[in-house]
């Protein structure tokens, strides 16, 4: 009886035919070679602008970790004349938002301010001097860094962390990649303020920016700004080199780490793909399906709804310039973390060996395609797609093209690529908490 | 110096309040109540073709007795379990697969139930979700399985983090008698002896029309909205609620302490003074003074406790503050910190008098003042960006009892605020009779773990680097 029911309200759905997110960005480059990209929206009196480097942890070297963290980090603590109070009230006193961001790829800045010419003035001001004048004071750098190394002393004690790190060394070797975001105590401990400063010279170059801009000014508008936030950056003459690829796992890799917490911290993975890879949107489609696409996904469906077994479950790849991790997380009662991971593995086993069934690709395209305009319903959300559209080099309308893309596989071309690129039979598996696999 | 500097604020303070008001006016806000109590309100945001759809209820934890704690929680993850029309689990599919998200969550004070979809969906999501209301059918089977992840959730968000497990501790030793002092997941034991028929015996209690809030906002024409709302809803009767007891808090004649033992690196410490919360938006003034203040002492990091205890004087790692002003219950003045390396949760706590000393004897500046009226301004123009958090403001004000168009009265108090007032709420509030101080003990995780090395067979082939 219920059955006719849904499939009654199943017939009522009409979708929305893709819809076209029609965003007219606006690119070019600025006579210091930054890269500018441009979203004119006038409704709300907002302004974001983000300027970033390629100048994330993957730049660091093992007996120097954390030197890229850092580096963000102290930027905004001094620059320019002015110390980190100053610089602080300058923000809060037009209620701007200034915000540090660091990946593996990516370091840089991103500013909310109110777009009024002098709260967006005064708070351009303290981005211009944090990106072209910062001055790393001694006294800033060894509060900081005793901070820093605080904050790793007590997360060397999360289960989760323990987990995440474990997974990363395991997953990437020597890759820098493997690198832990913020550094080790050992290596912070060493970091000096030339390291900084010198790190700061080579990365933070203004041929190598990205300004992502989006809001209420004009196309003039946001070239002078994109001429004033770039003018007095390093032009250094050496290049940057490129990240070195990542190693394939060879063989299966299994870490048990006891722990005296209460749930298991469960990851299993491997290097997975990067940005522009030509497998990357049947990947993502199939990812959905296991464990991307929330309380309809395979992983929830079988951990949680059938069994019990856990509140949390998922997958996901992350694209980086070179390979990041395909990762599942589980996180389940210590008693229970064998069970969990059987149905973990004989989940993904089996989902990669047989694909994704056409019902399955079929509602997850209906998710994406009919819901990508919930990717792009803010300014917030497109600001964070120039950034990356514009430090990866995709084209720029890939926001049109992604549902597009999605929509035009098939199952079959998922299953390839799944089967091409996840190997259940070579990834690494991290356990903390219980004290060994029984 | 100071003298321009003062006038600039005041200049720019203007200019921003004009904006915030040209932000709120291009969005226009519409109610109805249904004959059956259910109130509907829309907000227009034209932006992008999309619909955000919140059912609230004004029912939390605070509505549940003991034995029982954890229940509205419970019965939140139960309503994806499924009605005559929908089967169990799939809810959260029929929504994705018209392109939407959804998900809930459980306050102290309401229950939330939330659709994010292309507009032409909207019509779905507010007849599953009205199905829902009346129709939920609660199974044993699906129950016994959800109540284990519930005790999943408590797991991995309390049992497992410290400074979680600490504020569980400091709000049950500051609350004695007001349903408060109970955390929304649930005491443990309680979540082991829930049966079905008490999340059962919850939704038939609370779970009506006139117990409710739409709010949807987004690409949409509110005619509509109230015309959908009134078939879906308008069949669903009324039903007299049951008697909420006030609960009133006794007050509090002393300081309270207590330690607790958790695996950490770090001490940590919270501190929680009782305040008042907002009851008459008109004649209240002390909330907003409170929020004003809070922002004094950690709005930004130019704030005073940033400023002065992790930057001047070194005491802490990180410090902060937080004061909630709606509720429906009593409120709490919330200071937490972690200790600086070498320096103990005492210093902490001997450094944040003495900046309570301050406040009472000196006050706080026109320039202070002025930079945490221009971030409130601020954020509320930012929150104009965000449909859903348009959506969830709207939603909050019905559950504490206040008007739809609320904010506009909300931005215009904060602006009324003085530093006298702001000096008249440290002097009343922040006093060691309505204090409860609460300190992390860390203790070792047991043996250190060997470190890990990387597998061999990882390298082999040879990085490149």
């Amino acid at each position: 009886m219920s059955k006719v029911k849904v499939a009654a309200l199943f017939a009522a759905l009409i979708l929305p035919a893709a819809v076209q997110a029609e965003l007219p960005i606006e690119q070019w480059k600025t006579d210091t070679g930054a890269k500018v990209l441009f979203v004119e929206s006038r409704e709300l009196p907002i302004l974001d602008v983000s300027v970033e480097f390629p100048a994330g942890s993957a730049r660091d070297s093992a007996d120097r970790s954390g030197v890229a963290s850092l580096t963000a980090r102290l930027m905004r603590l001094g620059a320019g004349g002015m110390n980190e109070n100053e610089l602080s009230e300058r923000l809060a006193d037009v209620g701007a938002n200034l915000s540090s961001r660091i990946d593996v790829d990516r370091a840089g800045y991103s500013l909310r301010t109110l777009s009024g010419a002098r709260e967006r003035e005064q708070a351009l001001g303290v981005l211009r001097a944090v990106l072209q004048s910062p001055e790393f004071p001694q006294p800033v750098l060894e509060r900081e860094k005793s901070r820093v190394i605080s904050a790793l002393r007590e997360s060397a004690t999360r289960p989760a962390t323990i987990a995440e790190r474990t997974f990363r060394e395991l997953v990437f070797g020597d890759h820098p990649y493997g690198l832990p975001d913020s550094g080790e105590i050992d290596t912070v401990e060493q970091i000096s303020k030339e390291d900084l400063r010198a790190f700061y010279r080579l990365y933070y170059r203004a041929p190598a920016a990205v300004i992502a801009i989006i809001g209420d000014v004009t196309r003039d508008e946001a070239e002078r700004i994109a001429d004033d936030l770039t003018r007095g950056l390093p032009q250094p003459a050496s290049a940057i080199q490129p990240l070195p690829p990542v190693t394939p796992l060879t063989e299966p890799v299994e870490r048990w780490i006891s722990h005296p917490a209460s749930q298991a911290h469960i990851r299993v993975g491997m290097p997975g793909v990067k940005r522009g890879d030509p497998d990357y949107f049947a990947l993502w489609l199939g990812n959905h399906i296991l464990g991307g696409g929330g309380f309809s996904s395979r992983l929830t469906v079988e951990l949680r709804e059938k069994r019990g077994l856990s509140y949390s479950s998922y997958s996901y790849f992350s694209p980086y310039a070179e390979k990041g991790a395909f990762l599942i997380g589980v996180q389940t009662q210590k008693e229970q973390a064998g069970e969990a991971l059987a149905v973990l593995r004989s989940t993904l086993a089996r989902f990669v060996e047989e694909g994704p069934t056409p019902e399955e690709i079929e509602a997850a395209k209906q998710n994406i395609v009919a819901g990508f305009v919930l990717r792009v319903d803010s300014n917030g959300k497109v600001h964070e797609y120039l950034a990356m559209i514009g430090f990866y080099g995709l084209p720029l309308d890939y926001i049109d093209l992604f549902p597009e893309r999605i929509a035009a596989l098939t199952s079959e071309q998922v299953t390839d690529a799944l089967r091409r690129r996840l190997d259940p039979s070579k990834m690494v598996t991290v356990v903390v908490g219980p004290e060994t696999a029984r | 110096m100071l003298k321009i500097h003062r006038t600039l604020i005041v200049f720019l303070l203007t200019a921003v309040l004009a904006a915030a008001t040209a932000a709120a006016d291009t969005r226009s806000l519409h109610d109805r109540t249904l004959e059956n109590g259910l109130k509907v309100i829309v907000k227009e945001d034209r932006r992008v073709p999309v619909a955000v759809s919140m059912l609230l209820y004004k029912i939390g934890s605070m509505d549940e007795v003991n034995g029982v704690t954890g229940v509205a929680h419970v019965l939140e993850h139960m309503m994806f379990k499924g009605t005559a029309k929908v089967p169990p689990g799939e809810f959260s599919k029929i929504i994705a697969r018209a392109g939407g998200r959804d998900n809930a969550f459980t306050s102290k004070d309401y229950t939330g139930y939330h659709q994010s979809v292309h507009k032409s969906q909207l019509p779905l999501v507010v007849e599953m979700e009205a199905d829902r209301m009346a129709n939920l059918i609660l199974r044993e089977e699906e129950f016994a399985k959800e109540i284990r992840v519930v005790m999943e959730e408590r797991r991995q968000r309390t049992e497992d983090n410290p400074h979680a497990l600490l504020y569980e501790q400091l709000v049950a030793t500051a609350f004695v008698a007001n349903p408060y002092r109970r955390p929304i997941v649930g005491w443990m034991n309680d979540l082991e002896n829930m049966r079905v028929e008490d999340a059962q015996a919850f939704y038939d209690a609370w779970y009506a029309p006139n117990n409710a809030v739409l709010v949807v906002v987004g690409d949409i024409d509110p005619e509509e909205v109230f015309a959908l709302a009134e078939r879906h809803y308008g069949a669903i009767p009324s039903r007299a609620l049951p008697e909420r007891k006030p609960q009133t808090e006794p007050q509090q004649k002393g300081i309270k302490r207590l330690l607790l033992k958790a695996p950490a690196e770090l001490p940590f410490i919270a501190m929680a003074y009782h305040v008042p919360v907002v009851e008459n938006i008109d004649t209240d003034w002390e909330p907003f003074a409170l929020s004003v203040l809070s922002g004094v002492l950690d709005g930004s990091t130019a704030a005073r406790l940033p400023r002065e205890l992790v930057r001047n004087t070194r005491v802490a790692n990180s410090v902060n503050t937080s004061y909630d002003s709606l509720k429906r219950g009593p409120g709490l003045f919330f200071v937490a910190g972690t200790p600086a390396d070498g320096r103990t949760a005492d210093d902490l706590e001997a450094a944040w008098r003495e900046q309570v000393r301050r406040l009472i004897q000196e006050g706080v500046s026109e320039e202070e003042l002025a930079r945490v009226k221009a971030q409130v301004v601020a954020s509320f123009v930012y929150q104009q960006d965000s449909v859903y958090a348009q959506a969830s403001q709207l939603a909050r004000l019905y559950s504490v009892g206040l008007p739809y168009d609320a904010m506009d009265t909300l931005l215009q108090k904060f602006q009324a605020v003085t530093a006298e007032q702001v000096r008249e709420v440290a002097r009343r509030y922040l006093i060691d009779d309505a204090l409860t101080v609460a300190v992390l003990d860390p203790q070792p995780i047991g043996e250190r773990r060997p470190p890990v090395e990387p597998a061999a067979d990882v390298d082999e082939g040879g990085s490149p680097r």
